[in-house]
C-alpha cells in the first residue's frame, strides 16, 4: 500500500501531509514531482494543500495544467482513491474531476482557525473509520474557500450523497450550504477545504483527522484482502 | 542608448551627494583620503548607500557596543544574516527581526509583504529552515480612516506573503498610539531550525572562484531604500514612492527551496551566501568580500535584468526582492546552473573574487568602480552625536504622583478591554495561516506562541514585546521593562529565555534628545540583557522615523526566544479547570504612569517611571519556571497593560471558565502596571507544592477558577461580578468595530 504526495512548485503543505501519513500513520510514501507523467505504483494520490504557482491566479488555475495531471485523471478513472485538502481540493476542481467551483471568501479574507465540521457520510472510503453523526474538529487555512455550484449540480450531489463534510458551526467563508467537502460520482475523489493532516496529534490540538486516513487505509486494506 | 551621467566635477560641483544622504565631510573624507581623486557618479552612489544608517550603523554602532552579545549557547552573534544559538543534539535556532516601517508607510500592502520576504532570506540565507514568523506592529489611532487603511493593508501584506511561501505566522503584537500616524512601525521576526553543520557564512573568497547571482531580475525597483529608510517624512513629498519594492512570495519559496537544497546536499562546492537585501547587489558583494578579506569583480553585463537600459548605478542599488548571491568553489558553475534550473531559476556566473581587496565593476567593457572593499563595506565613519535629556523627562520627575480616580471598576474594565492595544487581535491574525508545517502547539493570543521541534521533545517559545510608551517617560527603564516583559512571555509558556534579536525604532540621531532617547534605552537593554542572561544576537536599527518633525515613542522592540526541554511543560495563559486555585504573584504599587488607564482617562502619558529591579525580576521569573517545569502550574499570565484587571479577564477566555477573585485592594489598584508581575493558576492537588515553592516570594492568594463562566472581584470597599462572554465579547469586537466604523 503506496501514498503519493503531488508536489506542485510552490507547493507548502506537501511535508505535512506527507508526515502524517508517513509518520503518523506508518504507511508507507512518496514525494512525486509535478515534472513526473506516470503514477504506476501508487494506491492513493494526495494533493496538497497551501498554494502551487503562487496561485496569483485562480487558485490551482496553473497546477491542473502540470505534466503530473493527466495521470492523476488516468489514476481517479481507474476508480482509486485521490484526495485533495485545501489547494488540492481546488486543483481536482480546476481539473474537472469534482463539480463545482471554490470562490473567494465571502469576507474576502484568508482565514486561519480550528472549526467544528460534521462527517455527513460514513459509508466512503474516506470516513468509514468515524462513526454515524459525528462531530470533528478540524483546522482550515484558506483565501478561497467558498464553494458553489448550480442547483441540478447541488441535486446530484445530495441525491449520490457525495457532500461528506459540512461546516457544524458558523460558515467560514460563504460556502453554498455549508459544503465543505465532497466526493465525486464515483466516491473515489474527495476534496475538502479543511485540514486533516494538521488534526494528527493530541499536542497540536486535535487527532480527528487520523480517522480520516485510517478510513483509507482500511478501504485499501478491503480491497486487497 | 548611451544614459549621460554627470561627470566626477559635475557631482562634486553640484553636491549631488548631499540628495543621497552622504554629507560634505564624508565626501571630502572618499575625495581625499579614500579614493585621492573625485569619485565619478556610480562611486558617489555606492557610497551613499553603503555609509547610509541603514548599512552601516554609522549613528548607532557606538550605542549597539553597549550590549551583550556572547553567551555559552551563542553560535553567531550580530554581524552575519542572523544570530544562532545552540539548543542541544547539534541543532541550533536562528533569529533576527527586520523594521519595514518607510516603505509600509508609504505602500502598506507590498511594505509588509517585503519586510516579511526579507527577513525570510536572512535566515535561510544561514543555512536553517524558516519556522516561524512573529510581527510587532505600531499604528496611529484607528479612528482616523487613513490609518485604518494602513492597518488594514499591513496586515494583508504579511497574510499574503506568509501564507503563500508557507511558513506559519505564530505571534506578535499591535500597539496603537498617535505618535505613530504619519509613522507606523513594521518589525518581522523570522524564527529558523538548523543543523550545526548546515551553518553558513556570507562570504566570498578563494581567488578566482566564481560569484554567482540567483533569484529574480533586476528591475528599477526599490533604489535607495536603505537611504530612504534613513531619512525622514517630510508631508507634500510624493517622490518617495518609487522607494518601495513589490514581493513574490512564489519566487522566494522556490529560492529557499533551492537555496536550502543547495546548502544541505552540496556543501562540498559552496563557499558563501547572503540575500541582497537593502543596498542589493552592492551591500551583499561588498560585505561578502569585506567579510573575507577579498576583493571582486563583477561584471553587470551578466546581471539579469528585467528593464532596459540599466545603469551601473541603478543595477548595484536596486532592491528587487528575492535575490541570492554565492561564491561557490571554482568548476561547480554548472551543477549549480542545473539543480537551479530545476526550481525553474536564473543562476548565473556574474563576476569572481580577487586577492587585493578592491571591489571593481565593469559594465559594457568599462571599468564604471575600482573601490578597496573595506572602505566601501567596513569603514563608514562612526558617529558619537550629542546628546541631550528631553526636556519632558524632568518635567516628567517633578509631577507629583498621578493616582485615577476609579469608581466603577466594572465600567473601567470593560472600557479598557475595549483599548485598540489591548483588545483581541485576532480579527488580524485569523488572517495568517498560523499552522502550516504542523508545529505549532501554542497559536497567537497567548503570552508567546510555542511550537514543537519534530523528532525531539523540545519546544521553542518566542515573541516580541515592547511597550514604547514606558520608554517615552524613561527610556533606560522601558529598555529594561521590554526586555523583562518579552522574557515573562517565554517562562510563562513554560521555557527558558535563550536570547534576544531587537528592533530599534527611533527618532532622529541628529537630534541631541533623539541621540539620547535612543543611548538611554541601550542602556536599559544592555542591562537587561545581561542580568537575565539573554544575549543580544541579532537586530536592525530604524532612525529617522519622524514625520514633519515629530518623532515616535522610542520603540526598541525585543524579539525573544526560549528552550522547552520538555514540550509536555508547556503553559499557556488562559484558566484551565474550575476548582483551580489562583494566585498572584509579586506585590502591586500604584503604578499608573504611562499605563493603559493614565492614556484612556487622561488622553495622554506622564509622570514618573518606577525602576525595575532586575534582580527580583530574574529570582521570580527562575522560581516561576522552575514551578512550571515541575508541572505544579495549570496556567501562566504576565500582567501588562490594564494590570490585573485585564490578565484575570483574558484568562477567563480561553475556555470560556469563571473566577471568584478576593483582593482587599483599592478599585484602581486593579489597573496598575506595577512590573515583575504573573498570574497563575494551580490545581488543588499541586497547592502545597507550589505554595511551598514559591514561599520565598510575595504570593497572594486570589480565589478560584469556577464553571460558571462569570468575573467576580471583591476588592476592599466594593464587588464587581460580570458574565465572561459579555467581556469576551467586548474585547474580540473592538477593533473589527472601529476598522468597520465610517469615522
Amino acid at each position: 500500500m503506496k501514498f503519493a504526495v503531488i508536489t506542485f512548485p510552490g507547493s507548502n503543505c506537501d511535508h505535512d501531509i506527507y508526515y502524517a501519513v508517513g509518520t503518523v500513520m506508518g504507511a508507507d510514501v512518496d514525494f512525486v514531482s509535478h515534472h513526473e507523467t506516470s503514477l504506476a505504483g501508487y494506491d492513493v494520490v494526495l494533493l496538497p494543500g497551501g498554494f502551487s504557482y503562487g496561485d496569483y491566479l485562480r487558485c490551482g488555475a496553473i497546477a491542473r495544467f502540470s505534466n503530473i495531471m493527466p495521470a492523476v485523471i488516468e489514476f481517479a478513472k481507474a476508480g482509486k482513491p485521490v484526495f485533495g485538502t485545501c489547494n488540492g481540493f481546488q486543483i481536482l476542481l480546476e481539473a474537472g474531476l469534482l463539480p463545482g467551483a471554490l470562490k473567494p471568501n465571502a469576507q474576502l479574507k484568508f482565514v486561519c482557525d480550528t472549526i467544528p465540521l460534521n462527517v455527513c457520510q460514513t459509508e466512503t472510503m474516506f470516513t468509514n473509520a468515524y462513526e454515524k453523526d459525528t462531530c470533528i474538529q478540524l483546522p482550515i487555512a484558506h483565501g478561497e474557500g467558498n464553494y458553489y455550484c448550480d442547483e441540478e449540480t447541488l441535486a446530484q450531489l445530495k441525491e449520490n450523497k457525495q457532500i461528506i463534510f459540512t461546516y457544524a458551526g458558523e460558515n467560514p467563508n460563504g460556502s453554498l450550504e455549508n459544503i465543505a467537502g465532497i466526493t465525486n460520482e464515483a466516491g473515489n475523489v474527495l476534496g475538502m477545504m479543511p485540514h486533516p493532516e494538521r488534526a494528527m496529534e493530541e499536542l497540536l490540538g486535535s487527532t480527528d483527522g487520523v480517522k480520516f486516513f485510517q478510513s483509507i487505509i482500511n478501504h485499501l486494506r478491503k480491497v486487497t484482502v | 542608448m548611451t544614459v549621460l551621467e554627470p561627470t566626477p566635477q559635475e557631482v562634486k560641483t553640484q553636491q549631488i551627494y548631499l540628495e543621497w544622504g552622504l554629507t560634505q565631510e564624508e565626501y571630502q573624507l572618499i575625495e581625499d583620503k579614500i579614493l585621492k581623486r573625485m569619485p565619478n557618479y556610480t562611486e558617489t552612489g555606492l557610497f551613499a548607500v553603503m555609509w547610509s544608517e541603514h548599512c552601516s550603523y554609522k549613528n548607532s554602532k557606538v550605542v549597539l557596543k553597549k550590549f551583550p552579545t556572547s553567551g555559552t549557547r551563542v553560535l553567531q552573534g550580530p554581524g552575519e544574516g542572523a544570530g544562532i544559538v545552540d539548543i542541544g543534539d547539534n541543532q541550533a535556532v536562528v533569529f533576527k527581526a527586520e523594521s519595514h516601517n518607510h516603505p509600509s508607510a508609504i505602500e502598506p500592502l507590498q511594505g509588509a509583504a517585503t519586510g516579511v520576504g526579507g527577513i525570510i532570506r536572512d535566515i535561510f540565507s544561514m543555512g536553517a529552515e524558516p519556522i516561524a514568523m512573529l510581527d510587532s506592529l505600531r499604528f496611529g489611532e484607528l479612528t482616523d480612516s487613513r490609518m485604518k487603511y494602513i492597518a488594514e493593508e499591513v496586515v494583508a501584506g504579511i497574510s499574503f506573503y506568509g501564507n503563500c511561501i508557507g511558513i506559519p505566522t505564530v505571534g506578535g503584537e499591535v500597539a496603537f498610539d498617535p505618535c505613530y500616524q504619519g509613522n507606523p512601525l513594521v518589525n518581522a521576526m523570522c524564527v529558523g531550525l538548523i543543523e550545526h553543520k548546515d551553518i553558513q557564512k556570507g562570504q566570498a573568497k578563494g581567488e578566482g572562484n566564481p560569484v554567482m547571482y540567483v533569484g529574480a531580475k533586476t528591475g528599477r525597483d526599490g533604489i535607495h531604500g536603505a537611504t530612504f529608510a534613513s531619512e525622514e517624512f517630510v508631508d507634500g513629498e510624493e517622490s518617495q514612492r518609487s522607494a518601495v519594492q513589490v514581493g513574490d512570495p512564489f519566487m522566494e519559496k522556490l529560492l529557499m527551496d533551492a537555496c536550502l537544497e543547495l546548502i544541505r546536499h552540496h556543501a562540498d562546492i559552496l563557499v558563501g551566501i547572503q540575500d541582497m537585501g537593502a543596498a542589493g547587489l552592492v551591500s551583499s558583494s561588498s560585505e561578502m568580500a569585506s567579510k573575507a578579506g577579498s576583493g571582486l569583480v563583477l561584471n553587470l553585463d551578466q546581471v539579469p535584468q528585467r528593464e532596459t537600459n540599466m545603469t551601473p548605478y541603478e543595477m548595484m542599488l536596486s532592491e528587487s526582492q528575492e535575490r541570492m548571491l554565492l561564491c561557490i568553489k571554482k568548476g561547480a558553475e554548472q551543477e549549480v546552473q542545473e539543480l537551479f534550473e530545476s526550481y525553474g531559476l536564473d543562476a548565473v556566473v556574474i563576476g569572481h573574487v580577487t586577492t587585493d581587496g578592491q571591489y571593481r565593476l565593469y559594465h559594457e567593457g568599462k571599468l564604471v568602480a575600482d573601490l578597496p572593499v573595506d572602505a566601501l563595506a567596513e569603514e563608514a565613519p562612526s558617529y558619537n552625536k550629542p546628546r541631550q535629556e528631553p526636556a519632558r523627562i524632568s518635567q516628567f520627575k517633578e509631577m507629583p504622583a498621578y493616582v485615577p480616580n476609579v469608581t466603577q471598576p466594572l465600567a473601567t474594565l470593560k472600557e479598557l478591554l475595549q483599548q485598540p492595544t489591548i483588545a483581541s487581535k485576532k480579527s488580524f491574525y485569523q488572517t495568517y495561516d498560523a499552522q502550516v508545517k504542523t508545529n505549532t502547539v501554542v497559536t497567537p493570543g497567548s503570552d508567546a506562541a510555542v511550537l514543537r521541534i519534530k523528532g525531539t521533545n523540545k519546544g521553542l517559545a518566542m515573541t516580541m514585546d515592547c511597550n514604547g510608551r514606558y520608554l517615552f517617560l524613561d527610556p533606560a527603564i522601558g529598555g529594561k521593562i521590554a526586555v523583562a516583559e518579552a522574557a515573562r512571555n517565554i517562562v510563562c509558556s513554560g521555557a527558558e529565555p535563550l536570547a534576544i534579536t531587537d528592533c530599534l525604532n527611533f527618532g532622529s540621531p541628529d537630534k541631541p534628545e533623539g541621540f539620547w532617547e535612543l543611548w538611554e534605552a541601550a542602556e536599559g537593554i544592555a542591562e537587561a540583557c545581561e542580568t537575565l542572561t539573554t544575549p543580544v544576537i541579532s537586530g536592525n536599527v530604524s532612525l529617522y522615523n519622524e514625520t514633519s518633525g515629530q518623532a515616535i515613542y522610542p520603540t526598541p522592540v525585543i524579539g525573544m526566544v526560549g528552550l522547552l526541554e520538555d514540550i509536555a511543560t508547556v503553559t499557556t495563559q488562559g484558566f484551565k479547570q474550575a476548582g483551580d486555585e489562583i494566585y498572584l504573584i509579586g506585590e502591586t504599587a500604584s503604578d499608573f504612569n504611562g499605563s493603559e488607564l493614565q492614556k484612556m482617562l487622561e488622553g495622554q502619558i506622564f509622570g514618573q517611571l518606577t525602576d525595575l529591579d532586575l534582580t527580583k525580576e530574574q529570582t521570580r521569573q527562575r522560581l516561576l519556571l522552575q514551578a512550571i517545569q515541575k508541572g505544579y502550574v495549570a496556567s501562566a499570565h504576565d500582567l501588562a497593560e490594564g494590570g490585573l484587571g485585564v490578565a484575570l479577564a483574558e484568562a477567563t477566555f480561553e475556555k470560556g471558565l469563571g473566577c471568584e477573585v478576593n483582593w482587599e485592594n483599592a478599585a484602581c489598584d486593579l489597573f496598575s502596571e506595577t512590573q515583575s508581575r504573573f498570574l497563575v493558576s494551580v490545581h488543588p492537588s499541586q497547592k502545597e507544592a507550589f505554595e511551598a515553592m514559591m514561599e520565598q516570594d510575595k504570593l497572594y492568594h486570589l480565589g478560584q477558577v469556577t464553571e460558571e463562566p462569570v468575573l467576580t472581584i471583591q476588592l476592599a470597599d466594593q464587588r464587581l461580578s460580570e458574565s465572561v462572554t459579555t467581556l469576551k465579547d467586548l474585547w474580540e469586537g473592538a477593533i473589527p468595530c472601529l476598522m468597520k466604523s465610517k469615522a
